[in-house]
């Protein structure tokens, strides 16, 4: 069983008991333990449920790259899935819950896939699931995904508060083990701004573990007087906790730092992302140990060389009474040596090198171990923990020669440098023969803006794994100059690694079928054989085809492994396989601290108009259009949504409507040369209006398609109000000055885009000049303003300019004043118009009456693939104009094509409202069976003036076709038939508007 | 994530402050244009693994379009200058032949 040590635990506080609880289970740890530490102190080795065959799962490792201890963290509104115990801190009262098992951690029926794994093998989904087709939507897919995936998704709104820090530095150091300091400490005292930060709660990294001695004294004094001096230094930043999290283009670096996971109760943000703009970084990142592939290297009790070490030195927790160690390099045996020194039992150190190792290995015979080299593990006894091995030798099949008694088993397969923030930004790799693995090719780094290196790797991140090599690759890394005067430890004699990837090297089937490579996925030995096999060659085939390195773990653990497993079977040297791609963030990181301050209210700012708190306040049923909110309805209660649009066309019809016009984009463009600006923004000739008048306008862009309109006002003689839709002000100002600042540069044209700077109501209906009137202060006659003309004066006191144009088919005023006085307007015209009957009116009943009299509408009518001579609006295209934006491009034969489907009215025989989108049916299929279409439905409304559904719609030779029947049908396949009709359904000779 | 300082501003920008405009130097195709030329102009675009000049607008400041002449490999930027030229100034032309010796030139 594994549990506490009387005695040490460099990182604890045994004085500050600690209480939590694991699936209900009352347990006790200290300050300065991890989750995983007061878990193996509490004898929880048994931590979770693998994925696919849902085998037993023990602690595997000390740090981030622990792929199975992976808990559901926290209650309701702080609760979390997917948390690493080895990365957690532990507190009072923290509460962890186990993940992927049913009914119980203990007994998971789930299970049961382990027994079946013979027919379970890599690719089995794909294989599988793949007929009858519309089975995996309906039948496999749901029933996969209950009994597949690891914690759940939380459900309630997170109750922690996250923000983004931008800030500057000449360097950033990314690792705080004893790399990192060296290299933080020369390069400071140069005067450079730098970031030192460090993922875990301590600095120092492995040193301490390890029993380094640094420039003659522990390794703890040293970085203990390193830290301090650097806390002294004005231009040094030190951050604990906080995580390098991807390097970007340019020293764009992100990390992230998690202020309060350890203190939840504390008043600060939880995590805080820091996006950095960095001269110059180093990744001081170290590296990650390596498991060995032996059969039952997953049953828990397992663990690696390294993280046994860790547990006792830092936390004095004894993960077993009885450790066997097995390895291929020398540092393993400083595990075998610090469970001697815990008082622990090493019945056997297997190394795989036929020599053995060097001075350690001396060390640890003279400590009475048993040390047999040249051997490996043929297989690992036990269930839901370890209890014992069986001995085999390395060079062979697996026949075994002894078998051993223990309840740990402590692995070493060499190290790995992480190397991914190294590769984030386009370093590239190269593979070191003698260590067996992947480090940083100095020769093809990242490089920044000035064509030059941007990262530099130091310390175990490079390869340099002891601590004598990884204190002067630091100092290298920062400055060769200064490396003899730098911190140094004293060189190390260890034996070289013998690179094993599989134990015993000749193992046959039964026991590769054993061999776990990815511990959460499920990858074995036999699946990536399998694979290569199969033809799935390419590195990145082999890794979705098998899931290896795809787990939360991202493949830290074992890539390596799975890569040298694969060339293998390929029989192509490992730096020719390659690796995966390394993609930030190098651990998953909180959407909170993603999101960051962007929640809630001010996700995305909100446009308000300067009526929008009228509209709130009168039942407003809001439309988002861009970033603005606009009234669809004002709902009154009690009332339909049908309801209230229909009361609102009536009213407006019949006596007085106001709408809220100022989202309506609104353009100022001004010059001695605005007039040819104008005239090659719009199809329509623009520079002969007279001021004083109004015109309607079409802009297309320059491949010919109809991007926006809206009614262009000639202010003055160099001086054009362009008013656009809602949606389209900012794009057509942007569009606008493109063509002015990089097609056109030398002519005289300046643009405003004036949108908030006015308030604007359309005051319409039969009543719109009375009530305008009682306003007084202007004369508003059919003779003095006449339609399509604007005039400038005053309305109950306020300065306006009114522009007669009508967009419903009614007498019509649109009345702009400065934004400030909008909502004065706005109460003054409710006042007078009360006799009236004055009725706001929304978005919808604007788009019913322009629809009624046949208006296209930009995004319903359009889509980006219509020109304005679909819509028959050959009239608002000058002949005229030598050019224009888009002029061109209606001259390519596509858009000739007599074929086009142009604009009709279309009304239902039945009277019934046409389904939005639908498609016009005609005789014939084509290839897949689909039946061949004539046109489609673009606007369709219930018109409440005419009793029935009108609609307008895009058909083949349509206006040659008027009073012809289509075929519609509709989704549950019913047919509802519409006959052609003129797109304008009401007042045709325009009447109403005209008075 | 890139930064490329306006030249109208003078202000190094992130990305995120700026609007990409695609291939620089792209005249435009009139009315009087051929089919093939108009097709170069709307719709063809270089997209070269090397030396390449682009447009930015800088959106979210000054408003300014302006060019960039980068290495699409390794993210070198050998300046920015006007938007407002018919081709690369010289001294983008110097900076990048001394970076880039076996560099085809602009065409």
């Amino acid at each position: 069983m594994s549990t506490r040590l009387a005695t040490g635990g460099r990182l604890i506080d045994r004085g500050a008991p600690r209480r939590f609880t694991f699936n209900g289970k009352a347990l006790r740890g200290f300050q300065g333990d991890t989750l995983a530490s007061a878990l193996l102190a509490g004898d929880q080795m048994l931590v979770g449920r693998s994925f696919k065959y849902h085998r037993p799962r023990g602690i595997v490792a000390s740090g981030a790259e622990e792929p199975n201890a992976l808990v559901n963290l926290g209650l309701s509104d702080r609760f979390e899935p997917n948390q690493r115990v080895t990365t957690t801190e532990l507190f009072e009262g923290l509460t962890a819950t186990s993940q992927n098992h049913w009914p119980s951690l203990d007994f998971d029926i789930g299970a049961i896939n382990t027994h079946l794994s013979r027919f379970l093998p890599a690719g089995f989904y794909y294989k599988m699931f793949i007929h009858p087709r519309s089975f995996w939507k309906h039948v496999y897919e749901p029933v996969i995904r209950k009994s597949a995936g690891l914690g759940q998704a939380p459900s309630e709104r997170d109750a922690d508060r996250y923000e983004h820090l931008h800030a500057r530095f000449d360097l950033v150091v990314v690792g705080g083990g004893i790399a990192g300091l060296q290299a933080a400490r020369i390069a400071a005292e140069g005067g450079q701004s730098i970031l030192l930060m460090e993922q875990t709660a301590h600095w120092g990294g492995r040193a301490p573990v390890d029993g380094d001695e640094i420039d003659g004294q522990p390794a703890q004094a040293w970085i203990d007087a390193t830290i301090a001096a650097l806390e002294a230094m004005p231009n040094v930043t030190l951050r604990l906790r906080c995580m390098g999290a991807g390097v970007y283009d340019h020293g764009y670096l992100l990390a992230y730092e998690r202020l309060a996971d350890h203190q939840p109760q504390a008043d600060m943000p939880r995590h805080r992302l820091w996006r950095i703009r960095a001269g110059r970084i180093v990744t001081a990142t170290g590296a990650i140990e390596r498991p060995l592939s032996f059969a039952g290297n997953d049953i828990p009790g397992v663990m690696l060389a390294s993280a046994v070490r860790d547990f006792i030195v830092n936390y004095a927790v004894s993960p077993g009474d009885r450790v066997v160690v097995v390895t291929n390099n020398d540092d393993a045996y400083r595990t075998a040596l610090a469970v001697k020194r815990a008082g622990l039992d090493v019945p056997c150190i297997i190394d795989a090198r036929p020599a053995g190792g060097g001075a350690l290995m001396e060390q640890a015979r003279q400590q009475g171990i048993r040390v047999e080299t040249g051997k490996g593990i043929a297989a690992v006894q036990g269930g839901k923990r370890v209890t014992g091995i069986t001995l085999c030798q390395q060079a062979g099949e697996g026949a075994v020669i002894d078998s051993i008694d223990c309840d740990v088993v402590a692995m070493s397969g060499g190290w790995s440098p992480v190397v991914h923030l190294w590769s984030h930004c386009g370093g590239k790799l190269t593979w070191d023969d003698p260590r067996a693995c992947f480090i940083p090719d100095p020769n093809r780094p990242p490089t920044g803006a000035d064509g030059s290196a941007f990262v530099a790797s130091a310390g175990a991140a490079s390869g340099a794994l002891t601590a004598a090599e990884a204190l002067a690759d630091a100092a290298r890394a920062i400055d060769p100059t200064k490396s003899a005067s730098a911190a140094q430890a004293a060189p190390s004699d260890e034996a070289p690694l013998m690179p094993v990837w599989i134990m015993p090297h000749g193992a046959g089937a039964k026991l590769r079928a054993k061999m776990w490579l990815d511990f959460q996925n499920d990858v074995k030995v036999s699946d990536v054989q399998l694979a290569a096999q199969e033809g799935y060659e390419s590195v990145e085939h082999a890794k979705r085809y098998t899931t290896l390195g795809m787990a939360t773990d991202q493949g830290k653990l074992s890539n390596i492994n799975g890569l040298a497993v694969l060339s293998g079977a390929l029989a192509a040297p490992i730096p020719q396989v390659g690796t995966t791609t390394f993609r930030p963030p190098y651990t998953p990181i909180s959407m909170g601290a993603i999101a960051g301050e962007a929640r809630g209210e001010i996700f995305q700012p909100l446009r308000r108009s300067p009526m929008h708190q009228w509209h709130a306040e009168n039942h407003a049923h809001w439309e988002p259009v861009g970033h603005w909110r606009r009234p669809y309805c004002y709902r009154r209660p009690g009332e339909s949504i049908e309801g209230a649009v229909s009361r609102e066309v009536n009213a407006t019809r019949d006596s007085l409507g106001l709408l809220d016009a100022s989202t309506l984009g609104k353009i100022l463009v001004k010059g001695p040369d605005a007039g040819r600006f104008v005239d090659m923004m719009y199809t329509n000739m623009m520079s002969n209006l007279a001021p004083g008048k109004c015109r309607y306008g079409l802009m297309c862009s320059e491949n010919g398609f109809l991007m926006d309109d809206g009614v262009v006002a000639r202010i003055d003689d160099d001086t054009w109000l362009c008013h656009t839709t809602t949606g389209g002000a900012e794009h057509v100002h942007a569009h606008m000055e493109e063509f002015l600042q990089t097609e056109w540069w030398d002519w005289k044209v300046y643009t405003a885009n004036l949108t908030e700077q006015y308030a604007q109501i359309a005051v319409v209906g039969p009543k719109a000049r009375a009530v305008l009137e009682r306003l007084g202060g202007m004369d508003l006659s059919k003779d003095s303003l006449p339609f399509m003309h604007w005039t400038e004066g005053t309305l109950a006191g306020l300065p306006v300019r009114v522009f007669r144009i009508s967009f419903s088919g009614e007498l019509s005023f649109e009345i702009a004043v400065p934004a400030g006085h909008g909502r004065a307007l706005w109460d003054r015209l409710l006042e007078a118009g009360a006799e009236f009957n004055v009725t706001p009116y929304g978005t919808e009943a604007l788009h019913i009456m322009r629809a009624e009299k046949g208006f296209i509408m930009i995004g319903d009518e359009t889509d980006g693939t219509v020109i304005p001579q679909d819509l028959n609006l050959n009239w608002a295209i000058s002949k005229k104009k030598d050019d224009f934006i888009g002029k061109r491009a209606h001259q390519r034969s596509h858009m000739q094509d007599p074929t086009r489907w142009k604009l009709v009215g279309l009304e239902t025989l039945d009277g019934s409202v046409l389904p939005d989108g639908a498609y016009a049916t005609a005789s014939g299929t084509n290839a897949n069976g689909q039946k061949h279409t004539q046109g489609r439905v673009t606007s369709t409304y219930h018109s409440p003036t005419l009793g029935h559904g009108i609609a307008m719609g895009l058909v083949l030779n349509g206006p040659d076709r008027m009073g012809e029947v289509l075929d519609f049908p509709r989704t549950d396949g019913t047919i509802v038939q519409a006959r052609i009709t003129d797109p304008v359904f009401f007042d045709k000779d325009g009447a109403k508007q005209n008075v | 994530m890139l930064t490329l300082t306006c030249p109208c501003c003078n202000i190094a920008c992130d990305e995120t402050e700026l609007h990409p405009g695609g291939q620089a130097h792209v005249s435009r195709a009139g009315p009087d244009s051929g089919d093939d030329a108009f097709e170069q102009y709307l719709f063809l675009r270089k997209n070269p693994r090397g030396v390449h000049f682009e447009r930015w607008r800088h959106a979210m400041g000054c408003g300014k379009w302006f060019h960039a002449a980068r290495c699409t490999v390794t993210l070198e930027v050998f300046g920015t200058y006007s938007a407002q030229t018919l081709e690369p100034p010289q001294d983008i032309l110097d900076a990048i032949a001394a970076r880039r010796p076996d560099w085809q030139g602009f065409a």
